[in-house]
């Protein structure tokens, strides 16, 4: 029986470019919140926990109202892309930063909190900008711990399952993710197909938690 | 020169007490020290004056610019403050060699300049050889040099120190002692150190700040505030004094005399100034200025008789503790001469009496 690798390839082109997007906006997100003190810190916090302890349904359900193409949001992608936004990969790539992103700024934030103060006192005293402090500073010091959150958030991309299905489908060779494939797979008595995507998928995960448990220094 | 007037004041906390800081002080070229107990907000000066934290009033001048001036709004960042900062730990970063932890501090400047500076410093501080090792490869005292070395590149206006000697053996810390020394003598910039330790105030201080509860309690040099304590607190804090209450049982100026009555017992001491008859005082004497001998016959003046409770030995010294709490500090050959003593007086010299 032939198998289609597609879901598979799609699955890690969605997480790698959720993870960058997450790493971008996440880092910047750890280091308000690890830096900054201001009114409503712990509620933007618990905001950004949130996708975690949601049901998949009701996530979908803020997108579709989100980013449909007649909201201000949808339009606004539309009109700089010129396509809409629901139901392309990329949707996918937006249901998954729902999780990774909680992910990495939980785990960053806890990295860079980590690194003594006093060290950054120190950089400061020197003359340091905020700037030069955190890149020369702070995150090589959290080096380790951030690249494991990396790690956690990609793997965590990886499997997404129900949010992805509600915005972006499940149209085989377009929006049709690893995780999707397989229910579909096993719906349609494929369960070859079922079973070769989820030992690959799972063996996948495995490797990348083993690598972010190598990275943290508590682990190692 | 720097001059501070501070005031801050922590509200009380589920794990804290409350506390506030009120202190105006200044200070010259040289070593200032900040002495005082833990909780006496020495390190939380040096904070406010580099910045990492904001006084609730007051107003902080280095040399003729303003750091910090409530009232005009003025609070410089750390950044531009311009003060060298040598932390308890060294803070020295730990991802990069000696070498890089001077670069990055001089950083600011040109290329070439900055080469020739560190290097400079590195040889200067003795540190060549170790340059290209990170901090955890190095001696404790490479690490304290390059922490020294690292907080003078900038050619700061001041230089804080926040217990450095702390937790060093003796060997390094002579020679910190010494590095410090040799960096007074370069730099003509005042330098606030804090510590606890009373050898290290005298060690190294030409001036000297005693705060407790975060209030300014004296200032002099090192031996004006231990020849007299301004109360009996700072005796206390220098924690090496007979205290023992009395009252003054007559003065007289004239004769600079005075007579202290002191339990069943009189002594005659210096006159007094600012005290009146009849005060109620407490006489403070240092232990190495009483004298114990042996009792023959009637006590002399000055001479009370005593029961020995217990001898403590010390390296240079035996340390007498007599009943009422009145120690005496005798050298080694001193004792030799008393110690089979059975029958005890201590004399309390008439010039070493300060009252309180």
């Amino acid at each position: 029986m032939q198998i289609d690798w597609f879901p598979l390839w799609l699955s890690l082109r969605v997480a790698f470019v959720s993870t960058a997007v997450a790493f971008v906006v996440g880092l910047w997100l750890a280091y308000i919140l690890a830096n900054r003190e201001f009114h409503g810190k712990e509620v933007l916090d618990a905001a950004i926990t949130l996708p975690l302890v949601l049901p998949p349904t009701v996530l979908g359900y803020y997108l579709l109202v989100l980013l449909a193409g007649n909201s201000p949001l949808g339009k606004l992608w539309e009109n700089i892309f010129g396509s809409p936004l629901v139901f392309t990969w990329k949707a996918a790539v937006v249901a998954a930063l729902l999780h990774s992103l909680p992910l990495l700024v939980k785990s960053a934030r806890a990295a860079l909190e980590s690194v003594d103060r006093s060290l950054e006192r120190a950089a400061r005293n020197l003359g340091a900008s905020e700037w030069r402090l955190f890149w020369r500073v702070t995150l090589p010091l959290a080096r380790r711990s951030v690249l494991a959150a990396v790690a956690l958030a990609f793997a965590r991309s990886l499997g997404d399952f129900g949010v992805t299905l509600m915005v972006a489908g499940n149209i085989p060779g377009r929006t049709q993710t690893a995780a999707v494939a397989i229910y579909d797979a096993y719906e349609a008595g494929n369960t070859m197909v079922a079973r070769t995507l989820v030992l690959v998928i799972s063996a996948i995960a495995l490797l990348i938690l083993t690598l972010a448990n190598r990275l943290n220094p508590r682990g190692a | 020169m720097i001059s501070a007037r501070l005031r801050k004041t922590f509200p009380t906390r589920p794990d804290s007490a409350p506390f506030s800081l009120e202190l105006e002080f200044q200070a010259a070229a040289g070593v200032t020290v900040l002495f005082g107990p833990s909780g006496s907000g020495k390190t939380l000066t040096l904070d406010l004056i580099a910045g990492f934290m904001r006084a609730d009033e007051g107003r902080i001048l280095l040399d003729d610019e303003i750091l910090f001036d409530r009232a005009a709004g003025v609070h410089l960042a750390p950044q531009a403050r311009n003060c060298g900062y040598v932390f308890q730990n060294y803070a020295l970063f730990p991802h990069m060699t000696l070498r890089q932890n001077l670069e990055f501090a001089a950083e600011r400047r040109p290329r070439l300049e900055r080469h020739r500076r560190v290097n400079e410093m590195l040889e200067k501080f003795r540190l060549v050889d170790a340059a290209g090792r990170r901090p955890h490869e190095v001696s404790g005292g490479q690490r304290q040099r390059c922490s020294i070395a690292r907080a003078l590149i900038g050619e700061p206006k001041l230089l804080l120190f926040d217990e450095p000697a702390q937790g060093l053996d003796a060997p390094l810390r002579a020679e910190f002692y010494e590095v410090l020394r040799q960096v007074r003598a370069d730099f003509e910039t005042p330098m606030l150190l804090v510590t606890h330790d009373l050898d290290e105030c005298f060690e190294l201080g030409e001036e000297m700040l005693v705060l407790r509860h975060g209030r300014l309690v004296q200032n002099g040099t090192p031996a004006a505030i231990f020849e007299q304590p301004a109360n009996v607190d700072v005796a206390r804090l220098l924690g090496i004094f007979n205290l023992i209450p009395a009252e003054i049982r007559s003065l007289d100026p004239g004769r600079n005399t005075s007579k202290v009555q002191m339990g069943e017992h009189e002594l005659d001491g210096p006159y007094f100034p600012g005290h009146l008859k009849g005060d109620r005082v407490t006489v403070c004497v240092r232990p190495e200025r009483l004298t114990a001998l042996a009792r023959n016959g009637k006590p002399g003046v000055n001479q009370i008789p005593a029961q020995l409770e217990r001898t403590i030995e010390r390296p240079q010294w035996m340390r007498l503790e007599f009943a009422g709490g009145i120690a005496v500090d005798l050298t080694r050959p001193d004792y030799e001469r008393v110690r089979d003593t059975k029958d005890w007086m201590i004399e309390f010299p008439r010039e070493s009496l300060r009252v309180l």
